[in-house]
């Protein structure tokens, strides 16, 4: 008896379940008047919000502004102790202000990882990996997601100063970032 | 059809843009310390029309560059024989020659043949008689052939210089990327050809064991990639595309297996792809860079770059048990590692008092020798009789190929007429 009862539920279950996917097939109408009820509420509430928004607009965007320029200020390059991919408390200044920026708008970013010419060129292209690591995983520590920031090594094939000596090679050892 | 044309035109220029400009130049910088005499006298020419190649100049230099001899001067010449009734000894002795080398050139319809003989003036003795034919189009070759035969008659070891590089040459353009050429050349600098080129950034040119196929790495997708590229056919295959790294390609000795660099599972690993089934294995599994692989000729461990000890030195990977042991201790940065054919000598990049230098570690006796007093050395390469190694380093502020006996005694640079020239490989040997 008991056994009937569990297997004529699961036949019920599995009736229902045909017959709402049935349903979910045939009844468009029903559908497109919820979309456009939904559509026009989701107007209404729009239209209501942009007053609202009107009036912090000027607010958010001379804050906007500042953010802006703070960032720009401190440059969107961070450079890098020789053979290290740490980043210096002046790399986390500038990248601070950067993050600041990128909480508040949706915007991709590209972290190009760099090297001076020491060292040889694979193990550049790893340490370059790591360098653009730290600066991705510090973002992702400060709320930007992950999906937003893309990494790419070119180790020391992409110097910005050619010559040898710190004076060039500090300039060479960085992380990148750019708006995509 | 027209894009056909412009297609071929352009790889035609590409040759000859090469052989105007990249073409490398030999400046033997330190000789060793007892060379061997030997007078290398030009060959008789008994073909139609000139002579494809100077034959005999090809193989004295060859011969003058490994270190290991001394050709005497052409001008210093008291005669030229071309056979064995025309050698005067004593010519030879008053020269302090100790070997004289003498040979004929004559071709068939488009076959070239090159006989040589090997005289020991002390001994009045013909040491080595033989011959060697191929295309006119192929007459260098048949030229470091006979070098090759020459060579390993008089030290005991074959010789490398019917062999094959792989270099990158980079030029800088204003306002563009740097453009760069993979080229293959001679074992002396000569008949370069550009095999690709790009814009973006190309690296770590290695070979197949069978020297028919090299693999490199490009960026020409704008992200880094391994591709397979048949010399012969220009046929080329990109044989990854993971996020984040895809770099350091090594063929294994039967050539069935490529180790490589990916950081797809987070940082610089050493993987093995089957390349029948392009099939993944991950060797290394740490948080540290892993990178350089290079394979013990034996094919059961490989040498690999780790900084997991703070700072990078050389590791061993065994592929049967799976265990890592250090290599190397000595100094505070030693980094891409490649082996000899024997298996006992490990050339790198070693650091020692803030410079670069090429080093080469004996791993039965364990004793590491600096071979190099240039700086920011690099990408060392090992010829493969073992006898060379070439490398990239600065000269007057350029990057050049330069290469060193494993001995550390004779050294010559092969400086290209324009832009920077780096990271040689030098083939296995090639079939003929």
């Amino acid at each position: 008896m008991k056994h009937f009862t569990v297997a004529s539920k699961a036949i019920a279950l599995l009736f229902s379940a045909a017959l709402l996917v049935a349903c979910s097939g045939s009844d468009t109408k029903e559908e497109d008047e919820a979309a456009a009820a939904a559509a026009a509420a989701a107007a209404a509430s729009a239209s209501a919000a942009q007053s609202a928004q009107a009036a912090q607009g000027a607010a958010v965007s001379a804050e906007m502004a500042a953010l802006e320029e703070a960032a720009a200020s401190a440059g969107t390059v961070f450079y890098f102790e020789y053979d290290s991919a740490n980043l210096t408390p002046e790399a986390l200044d500038a990248l601070n202000a950067n993050i600041a920026l990128l909480q508040r708008n949706n915007t991709n970013v590209r972290l190009e990882g760099h090297t001076d010419e020491r060292g040889t060129r694979e193990y550049n292209l790893a340490l370059g990996e790591g360098r653009a690591n730290s600066v991705r995983e510090y973002m992702i520590a400060s709320g930007i997601p992950g999906f937003r920031i893309e990494t790419i090594s070119f180790g020391e094939e992409r110097p910005i100063a050619y010559g040898t000596g710190e004076a060039n090679w500090s300039q060479n050892r960085r992380v990148e970032l750019k708006l995509q | 059809m027209k894009r056909l044309l412009t297609a071929l035109m352009s790889i035609t220029l590409a040759i000859s843009t090469a052989s105007a400009w990249a073409q490398l130049t030999i400046e033997i910088s330190q000789g060793a310390d007892n060379p061997t005499a030997i007078a290398v006298v030009p060959f008789a020419w008994q073909g139609v029309g000139v002579a494809p190649e100077e034959i005999a100049s090809i193989v004295d230099g060859d011969l003058a560059r490994s270190g290991q001899f001394a050709p005497i001067a052409l001008a210093d010449m008291l005669g030229n024989p071309t056979t064995e009734a025309e050698v005067f000894y004593r010519d030879w002795r008053s020269l302090s020659a100790e070997y004289l080398l003498i040979g004929r050139v004559s071709s068939e319809p488009s076959v070239l043949r090159v006989d040589y003989e090997l005289f020991d003036v002390l001994r009045q003795a013909k040491v080595l008689t033989g011959y060697e034919s191929g295309p006119a189009s192929d007459a260098r070759m048949l030229a470091h052939r006979v070098a090759d035969a020459v060579y390993e008659k008089l030290t005991g070891v074959p010789g490398a210089f019917a062999t094959k590089l792989l270099y990158i040459s980079v030029d800088r353009v204003p306002g563009r990327n740097d453009y760069s050429r993979l080229t293959m050349s001679d074992s002396d600098g000569a008949r370069p050809i550009v095999l690709f080129d790009t814009h973006e950034p190309l690296l770590t040119p290695t070979w197949s064991p069978d020297g028919k196929h090299i693999a490199y790495v490009s960026f020409e997708t704008g992200r880094p990639a391994i591709y397979r590229q048949e010399i012969a056919t220009g046929q080329r295959e990109q044989l990854t595309n993971f996020s984040g790294l895809n770099s350091s390609p090594a063929w294994s000795p039967d050539g069935k297996t490529m180790a490589m660099v990916l950081s797809k599972d987070g940082n610089a690993d050493i993987y093995l792809m089957d390349l029948a089934t392009k099939k993944l294995t991950q060797l290394t599994r740490h948080y540290a860079i892993d990178t350089e692989p290079a394979w013990m000729p034996d094919g059961r461990s490989l040498l690999f770059t780790s900084d997991r000890g703070g700072k990078p030195q050389i590791y061993r990977y065994d592929l049967s048990s799976g265990k890592t042991d250090r290599v190397t201790y000595e100094g505070t940065y030693n980094a891409r590692a490649r082996v000899s054919q024997d298996g006992r000598s490990v050339v790198m990049v070693h650091q020692a008092e803030g410079r670069f230098h090429i080093a080469v570690l004996d791993l039965v006796t364990n004793r590491m020798q600096i071979l190099t007093s240039t700086d920011l050395d690099e990408s060392p390469s090992i010829a493969p009789n073992g006898s060379m190694v070439l490398y990239a380093t600065k000269y007057q502020d350029r990057s050049i190929l330069a290469a060193v006996a494993v001995d550390g005694e004779a050294k010559f640079r092969l400086p290209a007429s324009k832009g920077d020239v780096r990271e040689p490989a030098w083939s296995p040997y090639l079939a003929r």
